[in-house]
């Protein structure tokens, strides 16, 4: 600890803090643009100079660690006028385009140039201006506003780990560009839009949308994975204009990835605003009245054997927990969540919990990854990975296909015999897991969607009980889910345990299936219930849809109250936005008038009704997280002689940007999804 | 005026080839095993003694900064030569190369071993193609001579020698702008601290020092660090390699002794100002950074650190630059404003926005374009820069301007109004 | 057009030289230099190949290397002449007449700054400070400085390259180096 003086107050502080945050600390504000508390120190916006006791010159404080004894001053009329030499630099070849910027009124130069500048302009010649740079669909550039910060550089190379932003030529003629205008191959590319203190990296989709301050704003939770990160969502009239992270220190830090925030244009298009019901091979409009007897009628006709309840990616808490009682009510069977056809007989959360927690990411001392693209699968996860490897180099390995993940990692092939070698003590990496104090594993759904997947995971919880991965202050096992829903669900009881997906395709196959009751399940593979009828629930129309019998149009996620649970098993509210188009009902309301036709007799009138309930029923769900909860073996016997057929793991997303119902829907994530193939196979713009 | 057994640089201007041999005739190489093996310490003690001040610029005390570097032996060291000489006015680091390498490699060697570094980089700047082939070559000679290598000189000392060639970036002088540029990078220069001695070339401690500083210390431990000081003034010791460019008769590269007056170097060496004395107008007196004296000052003023700063102006790199009765001084700043709008690396505010501003105030002057109140304006910008920037182009941009004005501020203004009033 | 560069054998000789100055993790130490044998190799300019073989040689990202391309004034984006002949018009050289070497570039080679003259020889352009500023004023053509001009002798430089018998190198008055010249008070 240091003691220093901040405009006279004597604090104390961490000896390895700089001065700006000493002051901050003493609650003094000292305005900055390039210093970002996430980003590297670059020290070149020279905004935060501070008088120091027996320095001559002023003092940049975002780079100056504090000393003992340090008396610092942050209002003397020399740190004045430095501020106001500094705004004055910064806008002499700044466009004062103010009226026409979509920065306007969340502008870090607007701000300080009102707190700090001097208010008089004495530059009296021609302005530099700075033609645009292409920077792909995501992000559109004002290259004359750009003041130089690299913030967008340090983010790039620092945090997305791409290192395709830079600054070209010098001097004044200092310009921020890709590598010949090429887009920005990241799924955080557009971080830097928040990152940007001006103007000059704005959005492209949103641009000339709104002024922020006509916006109405609702903080709530991202659903394009299951990681939970928290958003903001600014609507005008019921329209969702743009989505913003929201920190979140657990989860995401301050950034979203690019489907979270861009995907959100997808929503307004193919809406299901109505009930359908389809005659003579045409979907027609119908009366929700005459939807929802039609639907009785039809799970009536047949025996709770020849139904199958599938939950899709976007199902709320609530809505899963309904559904669950629905099921048990009419005592059907085949309930099922895990579109991506994972068999595993879960007899505990931790089975399928992302156990140390993103946090405990930082903690960890090894990481082994098991079929798992988490670039794509979860970037803000791939994010933390990242971020933890720049502060500590460790050891990362990886079983399953071979991706680019930003970060370096030692490939320990594409077999899962390796899984065997490791557990049997052969492989050069058991050194290492051998060494590690707190190793982590992350197993990806494409090893546990496998037919043998009983074998593969019996190896992995060998491996977890010879290493350290468990004790009592640390659960290292983690599997990563991919959607918003899959924890609630499985938490609410939506899977067979000794059946999966691929179980009622058979059904459907063989004709033992005869009513299909889709709740948004757009995932799956609808050839294969050619001879079934389709009930599809959900917000847009896309896979299920298009193959339905009957549609009940639902909200989407920006326009529910609802609970989700994230892959950590962290419970989180999210807030309705804006509404649900025309006829369209809020999911448990659809279900809970189904129970009511049904006589169930429920009893909710609101939504709280059915939060209570899972309260009472499920009190552990609603605890804090972190990465001690213990861990409960799946299998009870160790394995033995075990063998591969396919021995390779595949992966399990084929395109980030076309994920689910809304992102394929999302004209941005299209664009996006094009110059991404065409980046990847070289051909560059 | 220095005598000719006190001169350091005897082939400054290449009468003799630069080959290992000649150079050992001249006395290169000689005993050099034996300061190694006195000790570090006494290497230093010796440097200390001779008060020899770093010839990049900025006289930091030459001994001091070498004392600074961890002596721990486990630890790798850097030496690095700053040979980018690229400030305006200075040309003095190309002779001692093209004439006098093995003076620099000795030099280096003997350095490097007191700051515990086995690596020395030369960073030269990259207009200097042949002296850099000339370096190489004397580099190569000394690597096939034993003098450097393993075990350099049977001193017990392993030292390796490499040349880095820059590519055009004065910015690349500044020191740790130029350990970016070794390390492949842009020529950008570092937040400090932490300071070179501790994190330098590739997060090693480092010491950078210019050609001149580095080809001085075999002869100032040869002939003794008192012999040194016993040159020049106090603080303001040795002999200097002076560049005299300009409006001068006869522009050359001269040893002198620090301290010399001004006037005698100029009339002994350059021929005198051209016109005679009566006929300068100011002087530069240590490259363009510093700011010009006016011939009043020039007229007594010792060309030694702190005579000059005494004088509001700076000893700088030597780089003497004449300007006599003929000479449009604004127009002669101007250009030096544009090389620092030129040169400015561009990453911080002040600098990047400010040397531009600068320069073209200077343009609207020099034109005669301005009011008189106008040079307030650029005065104050001058101010806004100075200080506020991470490294010092910032300071040496504003100077050059505050010098101008300081002294020749009525004429300016006279001149522009004349030019109103016609208008 | 779509040229492929590659290091010819004789650059690939030059870049080993060069590589082995580094430590074996700090390759990257090696791209300045990598760049300019590159240069020579491609006739004194970087064509787009050329820098993307660079930086793929040392395993680096291409803007890292463009910034470098753009950051040091001796790269060369676009072609030059096979005689580039580089004015330095900095103040030692100005007060000394580099406003006359200059008239003589225009007139010997073009107009304009960067553009080829018509035989196609020559380029000139605008330096910054050459580092020779007691022999002001000078020019360097390619790798060599031409010293002590004025508007005569640096037409005499120009034309003995059109004549395919360059000038020697350094001062055009015939003066040693950096030595005084010896001055007669008349
Ligand atoms: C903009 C700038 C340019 C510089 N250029 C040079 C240079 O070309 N050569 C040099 O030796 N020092 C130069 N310096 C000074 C160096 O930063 C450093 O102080 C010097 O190399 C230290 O060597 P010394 O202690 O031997 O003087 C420059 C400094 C600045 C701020
Ligand atoms: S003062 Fe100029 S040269 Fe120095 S860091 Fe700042 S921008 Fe770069
Ligand atoms: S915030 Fe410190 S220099 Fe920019």
């Amino acid at each position: 600890m240091a003691k220093v003086k901040v405009d006279g107050t004597e604090i104390e502080v961490r000896d390895d803090m700089t001065i700006l945050q000493a002051c901050e600390e003493a609650g003094k504000e000292i305005p900055r643009f390039c210093y970002h508390d996430r980003l590297s120190i670059a020290g070149n916006c020279r905004m935060c100079l501070v008088d120091v006791e027996g320095s001559p010159k002023p003092v940049a404080s975002c780079a100056m660690p504090v000393n003992e004894g340090m008396s610092i001053h942050t209002n003397t009329q020399k740190v004045k006028k430095a501020r106001e030499g500094v705004m004055e630099f910064l806008l002499i070849n700044h466009p004062l385009d103010c009226p026409v910027c979509d920065q306007g009124g969340e502008c870090d130069l607007q701000d300080q140039t009102v707190a700090y500048g001097s208010g008089k302009s004495r530059f009296d010649l021609n302005k530099r201006s700075v033609e645009e740079k292409y920077m792909g669909p995501l992000i559109k550039t004002y290259m004359t506003r750009c003041i130089h910060c690299t913030r967008c550089i340090r983010f790039s190379e620092e945090v997305a780990g791409v290192e395709e932003i830079g600054a070209v030529n010098r001097g004044e003629n200092m310009e921020i560009t890709t590598y010949l205008e090429k887009s920005i191959d990241s799924e955080m590319s557009a971080n830097v839009i928040d990152l940007c203190p001006v103007g000059a990296l704005t959005s492209k989709p949103y641009q000339f949308e709104a002024r922020p301050w006509e916006l109405k704003k609702t903080e709530t939770i991202d659903v394009m994975d299951a990681v939970g990160s928290n958003i903001r969502v600014d609507t005008y009239g019921w329209k969702v204009k743009r989505i913003l992270p929201r920190l979140n220190e657990d989860i995401n830090e301050e950034w979203i990835s690019d489907k979270s925030r861009y995907a959100c244009d997808g929503l307004l298009n193919q809406r299901l605003d109505t009930p359908y019901v389809r005659h003579d091979g045409n979907l027609n409009a119908t009366e929700w009245n005459d939807a929802l007897n039609e639907c009785l009628l039809s799970m009536k006709n047949h025996e709770p054997d020849e139904i199958a309840f599938l939950v899709g990616d976007f199902i709320d808490l609530e809505t899963s927990y309904l559904i669950k009682q629905l099921s048990e009510s009419l005592n059907i069977k085949k309930i099922e969540c895990r579109q991506e056809g994972v068999r595993l007989p879960y007899s505990d959360r931790s089975q399928y919990l992302f156990n140390s927690t993103i946090n405990g990411i930082e903690e960890s001392d090894c990481i082994l990854i098991i079929g798992s693209n988490v670039r794509e699968e979860a970037p803000i996860i791939n994010t933390r990975i990242r971020k933890h490897l720049l502060n500590k180099n460790i050891p990362i390995g990886l079983i399953g296909e071979k991706f680019d993940l930003t970060f370096d990692y030692e490939y320990l092939g594409n077999d899962l015999n390796i899984l065997k070698s490791i557990s049997d003590g052969e492989n050069n990496f058991c050194k290492i897991l051998g060494k590690a104090k707190k190793p982590m594993i992350i197993i990806g759904q494409s090893v546990l969607n496998r037919d043998d997947s009983l074998n593969a995971y019996s190896l992995i919880e060998d491996i977890i009980h010879q290493y350290s991965f468990l004790d009592t202050s640390w659960n290292g096992v983690n599997t990563l889910q991919l959607s918003a829903s899959r924890i609630g669900a499985l938490d609410m009881g939506c899977y067979q345990s000794s059946r999966s997906l691929k179980d009622i395709y058979a059904d459907a196959e063989s004709g033992s299936l005869k009513l299909l009751f889709s709740f948004g399940a757009d995932e799956i593979d609808y050839s294969k219930f050619q001879n079934t009828k389709i009930i599809y629930m959900g917000s847009h129309g896309d896979r299920g849809a298009s193959n339905a019998d009957l549609i009940l149009p639902s909200a989407a996620y920006t326009e529910k109250d609802a609970i989700y649970i994230n892959t950590e098993g962290r419970l989180q509210y999210a807030y309705q936005a804006s509404f649900p188009p025309s006829e369209a009902k809020t999911d448990w309301k659809i279900i809970n008038q189904i129970s009511e036709m049904l006589n169930l007799n429920w009893g909710f009138v609101t939504l709280d009704d059915v939060r209570k309930k899972i309260k009472n029923q499920y009190p552990d769900l609603f605890n804090q997280v972190s990465a001690d909860r213990p861990y409960k073996r799946l299998l009870a016997n160790k394995a033995s002689k075990i063998s591969f057929d396919n021995k390779e793991i595949g992966s399990i997303i084929k395109d980030f940007y076309l994920t689910d119902s809304i992102s394929r829907l999302s004209k941005t994530m299209a664009e996006c999804s094009q110059i991404r193939k065409e980046l990847r196979n070289g051909k560059a713009i | 005026m220095l005598k000719a057994k006190d001169k350091i640089f005897t082939n400054l201007f290449g009468d003799q080839s630069y080959s290992l041999r000649e150079a050992q005739s001249r006395g290169d190489w000689d005993q050099t095993s034996n300061f190694i093996n006195k000790g570090s310490d006494w290497i230093i003690d010796e440097v200390k003694k001779s008060e020899l001040r770093g010839r990049g610029g900025a006289g930091f005390p030459t001994g001091l900064k070498w004392s600074f570097m961890p002596k721990d032996v486990n630890k790798n060291n850097y030496l690095v030569v700053n040979a980018d000489e690229s400030e305006p006015g200075t040309c003095k680091d190309r002779d001692m190369i093209r004439n006098e390498p093995h003076k620099l490699l000795e030099g280096c060697l003997l350095a490097g071993f007191a700051m515990n570094a086995h690596d020395c980089y030369i960073y030269i700047r990259g207009e200097y193609f042949n002296e850099s082939v000339v370096l190489q070559k004397a580099i190569d000679e000394a690597y096939e001579a034993g003098l450097i290598g393993k075990n350099a000189c049977n001193s017990g000392w392993d030292f390796n020698i490499y040349l880095h060639r820059g590519a055009g970036a004065y910015i690349c002088g500044e020191e740790t702008a130029l350990l970016e540029s070794l390390e492949g990078k842009k020529g950008q220069p570092r937040l400090k601290p932490p300071f070179p001695a501790n994190k330098g070339l590739y997060g090693s401690p480092t010491t950078v020092n210019n050609v001149e500083t580095i080809a001085v210390v075999p002869t100032v431990l040869r002939r003794g660090g008192s012999w040194f000081s016993s040159l020049g003034k106090t603080k303001n010791t040795g002999t200097k390699v002076f560049c005299i460019s300009g409006h001068v008769n006869t522009p050359c590269n001269i040893e002198e002794e620090m301290g010399i007056p001004l006037k005698e170097l100029i009339e002994k060496h350059a021929g005198g100002v051209r016109g005679g004395w009566n006929n300068l107008k100011a002087i530069i007196p240590g490259g363009s950074s510093v700011p010009m004296i006016p011939k009043s000052v020039c007229d007594s003023v010792s060309m030694d650190f702190d005579s000059l700063s005494s004088v509001k102006s700076g000893l700088g790199t030597a780089a003497v630059i004449v300007m006599d009765q003929s000479t449009d001084l604004v127009k002669a700043i101007a250009r030096i404003s544009r090389f620092y709008k030129h040169e400015s690396c561009g990453q911080c505010t002040p600098c990047r926005e400010g040397t531009g501003w600068m320069w073209r105030m200077m343009e609207k002057i020099a034109a005669g374009e301005a009011s008189p109140g106008e040079i307030d304006r650029l005065l104050d910008v001058t101010k806004q820069v100075e200080g506020h920037t991470i490294c010092a182009l910032g300071d040496a941009a504003a100077w050059p301007i505050q010098g101008l004005f300081r002294h020749f501020r009525d004429e300016i203004e006279e001149q522009l109004i004349k030019k109103i009033r016609a208008a | 057009m779509t040229e492929t560069f590659s290091f010819n054998a004789e650059s690939l000789d030059k870049v080993k030289f060069e590589l082995s100055k580094y430590p074996e993790d700090r390759k990257q130490s090696a791209v300045m230099s990598m760049l300019d044998i590159a240069q020579r190799q491609n006739g004194g300019w970087l064509s787009k190949s050329a820098i993307e073989h660079v930086a793929s040689h040392l395993e680096m990202p291409y803007i890292k290397v463009y910034e470098i391309v753009t950051f040091y004034s001796m790269y060369y984006t676009t072609p030059v002449g096979k005689y580039f002949v580089q004015v330095c018009t900095t103040t030692p050289c100005w007060l000394k007449g580099s406003d006359e070497v200059v008239k003589a570039c225009k007139e010997t080679i073009s107009e304009k700054q960067n553009e080829l003259s018509n035989d196609g020889l020559f380029s000139w352009m605008e330096v910054e400070c050459l580092g020779a500023c007691v022999n002001a004023p000078l020019v360097q053509i390619n790798d060599d400085f031409y010293e002590d001009l004025n508007y005569e002798n640096t037409k005499n430089v120009l034309q003995s390259f059109i004549d395919g018998n360059p000038s020697p190198i350094g001062s055009q008055t015939g003066r040693k180096g950096s030595r005084a010249e010896e001055y007669v008070k008349s």
